[in-house]
């Protein structure tokens, strides 16, 4: 059973997919390479799907091209940080052109 | 090499590659494995479970030695499609899926995979971004390679033929062209694919002749056939007969030590024998062909085409998309100068949500600066997005198809606008950003000392200042023979530019086809062109001539070739004049 843990924080954000070719290929694999370095649960939900930030198949699945907006959802010990380090990462258009 | 069949037979494909190799085929099966569901025995799915955990570790060993090899002989640029397929492979969701499969529905391994591939695939079918839809052909390719593992049999590598072969496949992915040996495999030929299609890309990049788009290849070849591929012209001839064998192979190793040759003179400064320096550079529209340009001795851009980004889509792009192409080539250049064109399309070509009228005559229609002014929702973000890259590296801009002073002017206005905008908002460009405009309609040459006070330099787009000036279509074939690049009229328009442009103090550059025809070489040096721009192969090959000219030979040939009266007569003047010099380097 899914316990809630009303007390613990979650960081929220949302992002806006900058880069040309949004979520495609390279940019996913980054974003999936980058999220397993934190220990921290990391969703990622775009319109009514959700799904696990350490899976490149659920990233792909979200269909997030440029522009669409994606919200960050980080729990755990490394919350902050890996929030601020994937929040880099899209906000800088996965390091692409 | 062995001539057994003959049949010289000839089919036409898209040239994606240059050059020509000839070889013997080695047909490699792409296709997809055909799967049959089989229930299992509860005491089989243990079993089962197992096979598909197997297959994963050996597919996952197969891409990581792939990576390893492919890393030292070609760097690791593009290395992230197998990181890609690596993820994919230890995906929980794509293990966990078929896991589920086979325990719940009492399946087969492979079917279990194929199941969650199935549920994977729905979830893309509607997407409307091609480039994300297009990714769970990546999916695919991994779902394959773990079900070869599963029915023994495992892709094949492309290197593993004895001795060199020339690759026949329905179709190769971008991975499939990276692995290539070129010691191995000397050329590839498909059934699908186009000149812009990624593995087309990589394969110029990597040098390696290729025609694609042949529809029918795999079926019509047979293994160990012998093939004549001409990766410039597009041609495959299969089981060529001696003569057409003979051609192809004379062919194909002057091509060789030509290339070869130019190479040796890739660093060496275009200067002519006394001492004349002209610019070269490159053309180009993607960011891929910029290490091929850099390979090619280019000094810069001199033309950066915008176009390809606007085509075949509902939206135009923002100026963010524009913004992170225009930057990664002037990063990707620099120190050198990249020349940045302006959108230089008609409303045929462009995209779809306009709404433009059909025009009866498009080619004096709405098209490129006209354009461009009647949209400044699409021309404000364009400038935005190179001005903001001119701040990355070493960048000008350019405007096609400018007819007068007014319009440079109200273009230049637009300018100051946006750069006013980005000054308040505290983005940081180039403030120095030098401008210039194509000069591509008879009006702009007739008045060219006026347009040269206004801007910073001159390109001329010798394909549609010919089309103009003469009112010829080269499209239209009744019309072809009339299409003459050495009309005294192209002439005496390419010397008023230049005079004007030099009077001004201003630089006058090519970026039409002639600056990359070497036999017109003599003419522009002569005529005092200071920098064209060509593509990327043309380069050395101009280089190569102009490294034997003197500059006041040149000037002198151009004087007499002024007063000839038709095309006929100049052409038959410079075949004379410089056939005995430049004999061995034309051909």
């Amino acid at each position: 059973m899914h316990v809630v843990r009303l007390t613990e924080t979650m960081l929220e954000q949302e992002f806006s997919i900058v880069n040309k070719l949004g979520l495609h290929a390279r940019a996913s694999a980054l974003l999936v390479k980058t999220a397993i370095r934190f220990t921290s649960d990391i969703k990622i939900i775009r319109e009514d799907v959700e799904v696990n930030g350490k899976s490149i198949m659920g990233i792909m699945m979200l269909a997030a091209a440029k522009g669409s907006i994606i919200r960050l959802k980080v729990r755990g010990d490394d919350e902050a940080e890996a929030m601020s380090t994937l929040g880099e990462l899209i906000k800088n258009g996965f390091g692409e052109d | 090499m062995a001539l057994g069949k003959i049949n010289n037979r000839i089919m036409q494909g898209v040239g994606a590659s240059p050059g020509i190799a000839i070889g013997q085929v080695r047909k490699t099966d792409r296709s997809r494995v055909v799967v049959h569901e089989r229930v299992v025995e509860k005491g089989q799915v243990p079993e089962e479970i197992e096979r598909f955990r197997t297959a994963i570790a050996k597919a996952k060993e197969e891409l990581k030695s792939l990576k390893k090899h492919l890393g030292e002989d070609k760097g690791d640029e593009h290395l992230y499609v197998i990181d890609t397929h690596l993820l994919i492979l230890e995906d929980g969701m794509l293990v966990k899926e078929t896991q589920g499969f086979i325990e719940n529905e009492m399946i087969n391994a492979e079917a279990a995979l194929k199941k969650t591939f199935r549920k994977f695939q729905a979830f893309f079918k509607d997407i409307e971004d091609d480039y994300l839809r297009e990714r769970c052909v990546d999916v695919e390719i991994v779902v394959e390679r773990i079900l070869r593992n599963m029915v023994g049999k495992p892709l094949e590598s492309l290197d593993s033929g004895e001795g060199q072969s020339i690759i026949v496949a329905h179709d190769l992915s971008p991975a499939d062209v990276l692995q290539i040996n070129k010691s191995k495999v000397i050329g590839f030929v498909t059934d699908l694919g186009g000149k812009t299609s990624h593995s087309a890309i990589l394969a110029r990049a990597l040098e390696v002749p290729a025609v694609v788009g042949l529809e029918r290849v795999t079926s019509e070849i047979e293994d160990d056939d012998v093939l004549i591929i001409d990766g410039t012209t597009g041609m495959v001839v299969i089981n060529p007969d001696r003569d057409t064998f003979q051609q192809y192979l004379r062919r194909k190793q002057h091509y060789e030590y030509l290339e070869s040759e130019l190479l040796k003179i890739k660093d060496l400064p275009a200067e002519t024998i006394d001492g004349h320096r002209v610019v070269l550079k490159g053309n180009a529209e993607f960011l891929e062909e910029i290490p091929s340009l850099k390979g090619h001795g280019a000094e810069g851009i001199g033309l950066f085409r915008t176009e390809m980004l606007f085509f075949n889509r509902e939206e135009p792009p923002d100026e963010e998309e524009q913004y992170a192409l225009y930057s990664a080539v002037a990063r990707a250049m620099a120190p050198q100068m990249v020349t940045i064109r302006t959108l230089d399309v008609g409303g045929d070509k462009f995209i779809e949500n306009l709404n433009l009228d059909d025009e009866l005559n498009p080619a004096l229609g709405l098209r490129a600066i006209r354009l461009s002014l009647r949209q400044p929702e699409i021309f404000k973000p364009q400038l935005r997005a190179i001005l903001r890259a001119s701040h990355q590296g070493n960048v000008r801009i350019f405007f096609p198809m400018v007819s007068g002073v007014a319009e440079i002017r109200t273009v230049k206005t637009i300018l100051e606008e946006v750069k006013t905008e980005l000054r308040e908002e505290g983005i940081p460009f180039d403030e120095g950003i030098k401008i210039g405009i194509m000069i591509e309609i008879p009006s702009a040459v007739i008045i060219a000392d006026l347009l040269a006070k206004e801007v910073d330099f001159f390109s001329v787009g010798t394909n549609d200042l010919i089309q103009y000036s003469l009112a010829i279509d080269r499209t239209n074939e009744h019309l072809s023979p009339l299409y003459e690049p050495l009309h005294p009229a192209v002439l005496r328009s390419l010397k008023m530019v230049v005079d004007a442009a030099h009077a001004a103090g201003i630089d006058s550059c090519i970026c039409g086809e002639m600056a990359g025809e070497s036999e017109y070489l003599p003419i522009l040096l002569g005529l005092g062109f200071d920098e064209l721009s060509m593509n990327a192969v043309s380069i050395l090959r101009v280089k190569k001539i102009l490294r034997r000219c003197s500059n006041s030979e040149a000037q002198s040939l151009v004087a007499r070739a002024l007063e000839f009266s038709t095309a006929q007569e100049v052409e038959q003047f410079l075949k004379n004049e410089i056939a005995d010099r430049f004999v061995q380097s034309r051909d």
